[in-house]
């Protein structure tokens, strides 16, 4: 690791105009976090025509502190309100809630703070320590692996979600064809242009993903989630016993470790890392009954897991260019906007970026562990702001962002016409997560796919033959066929039970 | 729970804490909309998926070792196209569409304003859509009092005015 890059980049942190970015990133994440509704990568969406005004690495550090913020904010309503601001704390609305009945909803919320801040620490060292390693061997790369690796992560995202795998994969595919809308690279023909000029350039990524993800939600949280606002309970008593850090200390690092090996993963991330925490404790426990009913481990795990998760989803992103889930596709098309490509080279070619980005996660960090205990009670009364009001701030905030990005009305009727669709998505069942997700690496993988072939002299077994490509896509198939597999196994587990169920031993052999 | 159902306890929990993170997800939700939705939404993506084919097959497809522009869009709009025909099969029962009520009416509404703006910024500038559109939000989408709606509208378009023209230095079309 070059030691020097790593205090240079916390020297470029610490100036006022950073640190104020970074303020203002984790505020923002925090708040959202709170507030049902949006979630961090449809703010990110919302957000990302400031990238065009402001510098790069402030950008992104305030981006980026959208993201983690948000992590922390989630709790709050889960614990407060029995309502997960954000997927990743669902789990802690069982024993969390339960505290907060107990009448000791600070307590829980002290502990997710020391626990969240705790994880993400842990994963921000993993993460200085890791990244330039993978990012060193991932430079002798080439085209068959960079397309193997992006069609891994398309596939990954769309199959690790909540929903079902086969709609997320349409929706993926969609995405990928989207992004060929256009004129060819290679050729100069246009493609599904229809004659439109403005199409020719092809679709503009930041108009694409205000309008799924921040109109498309915008609409959506019109329908249901607007009323009442919620009156959460008195909150008192932040700061934690030493029993009670004693009780949970283990679960911290546990949860530590957990968020960190699986937010690594594309797809893995947040959401998985707090259930498989959670599970852990309650498995290791000697009396996992006491969780759902107020085990502070309970909210003490999954908490600590999806920060270290969160923060370690940055790895994929930084160091091969291959965003984990929605959020990081936000910041990868946050990057592509200000003309860096992110992948190995970006610690080489833009060490400043790089360290800034993740040294400014610990300060991040800090400035969240002092918003989340001393500061608690501010966030807990916005709770009782109606939604009603900041919905018509958003939708402003997205129309005039969107307008201002090449001052074109035409790019607010694409975004509305992507609102609608990712509205109607939604309805029907199909996440527009993984669609613009495979927008935003569907030219990397054409164009990968296509020059690999032109190396292999149109053979396309080249990509299997050469070791990494050749791992990386039986890991693709493997993902892809392993929904059905399971679908099998299951039915075949079923049958077997019916029959004979002295022969259970046998369900966990997979089936072919 | 009977114990042949259970193979290994430690994946037991897990499947355990997914159903009822599940379960708890369920409750937030409106009815489901049932196989008609299921199947108009597979139906528009084997649509999209035939289209994309042959509009793709139009393009040219070239040869795998000199592959046309139309090649990869149309390997994706053939794998679209398979993975839809795949869920028209199996997908009817699923439960995770969403029904079409009376409060749809919101984001219809919601969705008219935003085109409303967007026709009339470069007419008229920004500040008095704008405000209309925050008075539809907060009075007849929202719900809020007049008193309410006529404060926060006024403050919200202000501040945008001054965030935008002075704070930022962008030059959003504007009236005053």
């Amino acid at each position: 690791m070059d030691v020097n890059a790593f205090l240079d980049g916390f020297g470029l942190v610490t100036e006022p105009q950073n640190l104020l970015y970074c303020l203002i990133g984790v505020l923002i994440g925090m708040l959202i976090g709170v507030l049902p509704g949006l979630g961090p990568a449809a703010t990110i969406a919302i957000l990302l025509p400031i990238t065009y005004s402001i510098d790069p690495v402030s950008a992104i550090i305030m981006l980026a502190g959208i993201y983690y913020g948000a992590q922390y904010g989630g709790t709050i309503t889960s614990v407060l309100l029995r309502l997960p601001g954000e997927a990743s704390s669902v789990v802690t609305v069982f024993d969390g809630f339960a505290l907060a009945k107990q009448g000791k909803a600070g307590t829980a919320l002290g502990i997710a703070a020391i626990g969240s801040f705790v994880g993400a620490t842990v994963s921000i060292l993993g993460l200085t320590l890791v990244a330039p390693l993978i990012a060193g061997w991932a430079l002798n790369f080439g085209d068959p692996e960079y397309a193997a690796l992006a069609l891994l992560g398309v596939l990954l995202v769309a199959t690790i979600g909540n929903g079902n795998k086969l709609k997320a994969m349409i929706a993926a595919a969609f995405g990928l064809l989207l992004a060929t809308i256009g004129r060819d690279s290679f050729s100069g023909a246009e493609r599904f242009t229809f004659g439109s000029l403005q199409l020719t350039e092809g679709i503009d990524f930041v108009v694409v993903a205000m309008g799924l993800f921040g109109v498309g939600e915008i609409l959506y949280n019109l329908e249901e989630r607007h009323g009442k606002p919620h009156v959460p309970a008195a909150v008192a008593n932040i700061w934690p016993s030493r029993k009670d850090l004693k009780q949970s200390s283990g679960a911290i690092g546990r949860g530590s470790v957990i968020g960190f090996v699986l937010g690594v993963l594309p797809g893995g991330g947040a959401v998985m890392s707090s259930l498989a925490a959670y599970a852990t404790e309650k498995r290791i426990s000697k009396h996992p009954e006491r969780f759902g009913r107020g085990a502070i481990e309970g909210v003490a795990a999954p908490e600590t897991a999806n920060n270290a998760a969160a923060t370690s989803s940055f790895i994929p992103l930084l160091t091969l260019g291959i965003p984990a889930n929605a959020s990081m596709a936000m910041l990868f098309g946050a990057l592509l906007i200000l003309g860096i490509s992110p992948g190995p080279q970006l610690v080489e070619e833009r060490p400043d970026l790089f360290w800034g980005v993740i040294n400014s996660m610990y300060i991040g960090n800090l400035i969240l562990l002092v918003l989340s205990i001393p500061l608690v009670g501010i966030f807990v009364r916005i709770l009782r702001v109606r939604p009603a009001i900041l919905a018509p701030i958003t939708a402003l905030i997205t129309i005039l962002g969107v307008y201002t990005i090449n001052n074109s009305t035409f790019d607010i009727f694409v975004m509305i016409v992507f609102g609608l669709i990712g509205y109607l998505m939604k309805k029907v069942g199909f996440e527009p997560g993984p669609m613009v997700l495979a927008f935003v690496l569907g030219s990397i993988v054409e164009d990968g796919v296509r020059r690999s072939m032109l190396i292999f002299d149109g053979d396309p077994t080249g990509f299997f033959t050469r070791p990494i490509s050749g791992t990386i896509l039986a890991a693709f198939v493997l993902v892809a066929l392993w929904p059905a597999a399971k679908a099998m196994l299951g039915r075949r587990k079923a049958a077997t039970v019916a029959e004979a169920p002295a022969e259970r031993d046998n369900v966990d052999t997979p089936t072919r | 729970m009977s114990d042949e159902r259970t193979p290994s306890p430690d994946q037991d929990i897990l499947a355990e804490i997914q159903a009822e993170v599940a379960h708890e997800l369920e409750e937030e939700r409106p009815p489901a909309g049932g196989p008609v939705y299921q199947v108009v939404g597979a139906l528009v993506a084997l649509v999209v998926g035939i289209g994309g084919a042959v509009l793709a097959y139009g393009y040219g497809l070239g040869s795998l070792r000199q592959p046309g522009p139309g090649l990869w869009p149309f390997v994706v709009s053939i794998a679209i196209t398979l993975m839809a025909v795949a869920l028209l099969v199996v997908g009817r029962g699923l439960t995770d569409s969403e029904k079409f009520t009376r409060s749809s009416v919101l984001p219809a509404v919601g969705l008219l304003t935003f085109i409303v703006l967007a026709l009339l910024m470069p007419v008229i500038g920004f500040e008095i859509p704008s405000l209309l559109l925050c008075v539809v939000w907060l009075r007849f989408l929202g719900g809020e009092s007049w008193r309410s709606t006529i404060i926060t509208a006024g403050v919200t378009v202000a501040a945008f005015y001054f965030l935008f023209l002075y704070g930022l230095r962008i030059p959003l079309p504007h009236l005053f």
